[in-house]
């Protein structure tokens, strides 16, 4: 979002030098060009960015009549009231947000372990690790969904409700302790010092004041996660054998019609993530 | 602060009988591995000292003053040696189990907590009852001056709030001793300047031992009541700061602290604890010489700047007197600075007091003579 702000500055040091008496009307005009042009272009992004946000919101209270749910036939609020309609979908649901919150929570104990260890310690193989976890964000999800379905078929793994976790794991691990490290690194290594000479353990030394100021990271290192997991499809689908998780379920459902329940329950989990991305910037800033 | 004050009262007079001293190090060696080789960064340091005293370990970056006092508070362990707290060895106890508290360079306020929670937790810690706890804390930040600003983060104070912060946290576990490393290392002048009164002030109403590492010889001479110089790994003298000053044991000590003004020459007439030392130039200085002195024998001679008297005259009789030509003067306000250079290529600095009208004595070029008392002067083992 840098890019509208920049123009902003040099527009406005001329409107400061504009008052000066040299500067002659055809300046002070541009001045006022520029301006509009940044705040239409700003909302032209906004614009871009919530239009398809809002159009699966609204296509929740769509009266519709055939299968499919894209011509707007008038407001109805009765899609609410029959959510559970389609009982493999709200399985797909349960199965998409029970994987999310186990992955998550696996996810940031080992990438916060992970993060420290890189953040704090110098070891062999350290620089191998580094590129692992690179190459772990960096790779395509469709070689890694591929890669992952012929490890689990040759290792005789039926793929299924845990493989899916275990691939969710695999490709968060590395943002979670990408985020933890950079935490870990800025720390001064005299305040944990301090506590150990005002009588402190190693335990209590972690606990009291160690995590406390690597928690921000932690918390955004988990948010990823979870967002990561929730909605993946690709490696999702290489790994599912059976198990159907939301996104799956839907693009299933596409051929024949994806019915206004997906609109709605789209809408809840995006309610859930505006909420805890709210929350998490007061809290962010009150502990800072 | 009664109960504590109590214990305090006993110990002075326990301390008559049998003075065990507070910290003892004894032939303490710290090596490192870097890149393959092995690196002294202490070689050998033995010390004492005694409660409640003021000590100050003074030298430059690397010298392996930081060093001695992580062994001290626990943080570094000793490749040799011993280190004592209050006659127990310590040598292998952790950081947390050592009645020593510490204040870092860079203070190391926990971010998370307010200034109220900074300072109880080392008791929290010992898990000493609440009472207590808000009893003491709030006497502890009572002396440090922060009282009505327990709820407030260290990132919302000024560096001089935040390292009274840092000394109330350690010293309201009122410890064996206290550890100060550089902590006014990161303060504007003034504030600094206020500050070593201040630290000086709180010493002397708590009566705690204090060890202080600092690189700034005039913290050191400002509060300390002895000063352990340090270079390259050893302590090079340990003695009073007057004393330090006045007589500085090496060439190191009399370089670093303060100006210093070198003299080499040969010692001639050595006896009764003085000799003339013949310099390059045929000026022959009387000075005060240890029984190390030999006929013969190469000498260095120190003279402080302020000790030498700048005329255009010979001097009289009676006073060490050397000749040389005034190449910079420079005023200072309350006192004129000369460079001199001497006839055998000596660079001598004299500082003379601004007390008089037409202070200045000689001026860039000028021939002059500079003297001093011999008992002013001394020689130093090169």
């Amino acid at each position: 979002m840098s890019g509208p702000i920049s123009p902003a500055l040099p527009a406005r040091s001329e409107g400061a030098a504009g008052l000066a008496p040299s500067a002659g009307p055809p300046r002070r005009r541009r001045v006022r060009w520029g301006d509009r042009l940044l705040f239409g272009y700003t909302w032209l992004v906004l614009v871009w960015l919530f239009a398809p946000i809002a159009v699966m919101i609204a296509f929740g209270f769509n009266d519709t009549k055939s299968k499919s749910n894209v011509n707007w036939q008038g407001f109805t609020l009765k899609w609410w009231g029959r959510l559970g309609d389609y009982p493999e979908l709200t399985n797909a649901v349960v199965n998409s947000i029970t994987i999310a919150l186990l992955a998550t929570v696996i996810t940031t104990v080992l990438g916060t372990l992970m993060g420290i260890a890189l953040g704090r310690y110098r070891f062999r193989g350290q620089a191998v690790t580094n590129l692992v976890m690179f190459a772990a964000i960096s790779s395509p999800e469709l070689v890694m969904g591929a890669s992952l379905l012929s490890l689990f078929v040759s290792l005789g793994v039926q793929t299924g409700y845990v493989t899916i976790m275990l691939a969710h794991v695999l490709f968060s691990v590395s943002f979670v302790a990408v985020t933890v490290r950079a935490r870990v690194v800025g720390l001064d290594g005299s305040i944990e010092e301090a506590a150990r000479d005002l009588g402190a353990s190693t335990w209590i030394t972690f606990w009291r004041v160690t995590f406390p100021m690597i928690l921000p990271g932690v918390v955004s290192g988990a948010l990823l996660a979870f967002a990561l997991s929730i909605d993946d499809f690709v490696i999702t689908q290489f790994t599912s054998g059976a198990t159907v998780t939301f996104p799956l379920w839907i693009y299933g459902a596409v051929r024949i019609g994806v019915p206004p329940q997906v609109n709605i329950l789209g809408t809840l989990i995006f309610a859930v993530g505006v909420v805890i991305a709210v929350v998490n910037t007061f809290t962010s800033r009150r502990r800072t | 602060m009664t109960e504590t004050q109590a214990g305090k009262e006993a110990a002075p007079a326990a301390s008559d009988i049998s003075p065990v001293p507070a910290i003892e190090l004894d032939g303490v060696v710290k090596e490192y591995q870097a890149h393959g080789e092995v690196v002294q960064a202490v070689k050998g340091v033995s010390l004492s000292i005694a409660e409640g005293e003021f000590f100050s370990m003074l030298g430059p970056s690397g010298c392996g003053k930081t060093t001695t006092m992580r062994m001290i508070a626990g943080f570094e362990d000793p490749t040799r040696g011993t280190v004592r707290l209050q006659g127990q060895d310590v040598t292998d106890v952790a950081p947390n189990k050592r009645d020593v508290n510490m204040v870092f360079q860079s203070y190391a306020l926990f971010p998370h907590m307010n200034v109220w929670e900074n300072v109880a937790f080392g008791l929290r810690r010992k898990r000493v009852p609440e009472q207590e706890i808000k009893r003491r804390v709030g006497e502890m930040l009572e002396i440090v001056d922060l009282t009505g600003r327990e709820k407030r983060r260290p990132r919302e104070m000024s560096g001089g709030q935040q390292q009274r912060v840092a000394l109330a946290r350690a010293l309201v576990n009122n410890p064996r001793a206290l550890l100060l490393d550089e902590p006014l290392g990161a303060l504007d002048l003034k504030l600094r300047q206020a500050m070593q009164i201040e630290l000086k002030r709180i010493q002397r109403e708590v009566g705690i031992t204090f060890v202080y590492v600092t690189h700034d010889q005039n913290e050191a001479l400002t509060m300390s009541d002895r000063i352990a110089v340090m270079n390259d790994g050893l302590v090079e003298q340990l003695a009073g700061p007057r004393e330090i000053y006045e007589r500085p044991a090496t060439k190191f000590v009399a370089g670093f602290i303060g100006t210093s003004n070198l003299l080499s020459g040969t010692a001639e007439e050595v006896g009764g604890g003085t000799a003339v030392i013949r310099m390059g130039d045929g000026d022959r200085v009387l000075v005060p010489v240890g029984d190390a002195t030999v006929q013969g024998g190469a000498v260095e001679v120190t003279v402080r700047p302020e000790k030498i008297r700048i005329s255009r005259e010979e001097p009289a009789v009676g006073v060490s007197a050397v000749r040389g030509t005034v190449s910079e003067v420079v005023y200072l306000g309350t006192y004129n600075s000369y460079a001199v250079n001497l006839a055998g290529g000596t660079e001598f600095t004299v500082f003379e007091q601004n007390a008089h009208d037409s202070s200045i004595t000689a001026e860039r070029g000028d021939s002059v003579w500079l003297s001093w008392q011999p008992h002013h002067s001394y020689a130093i083992g090169s």
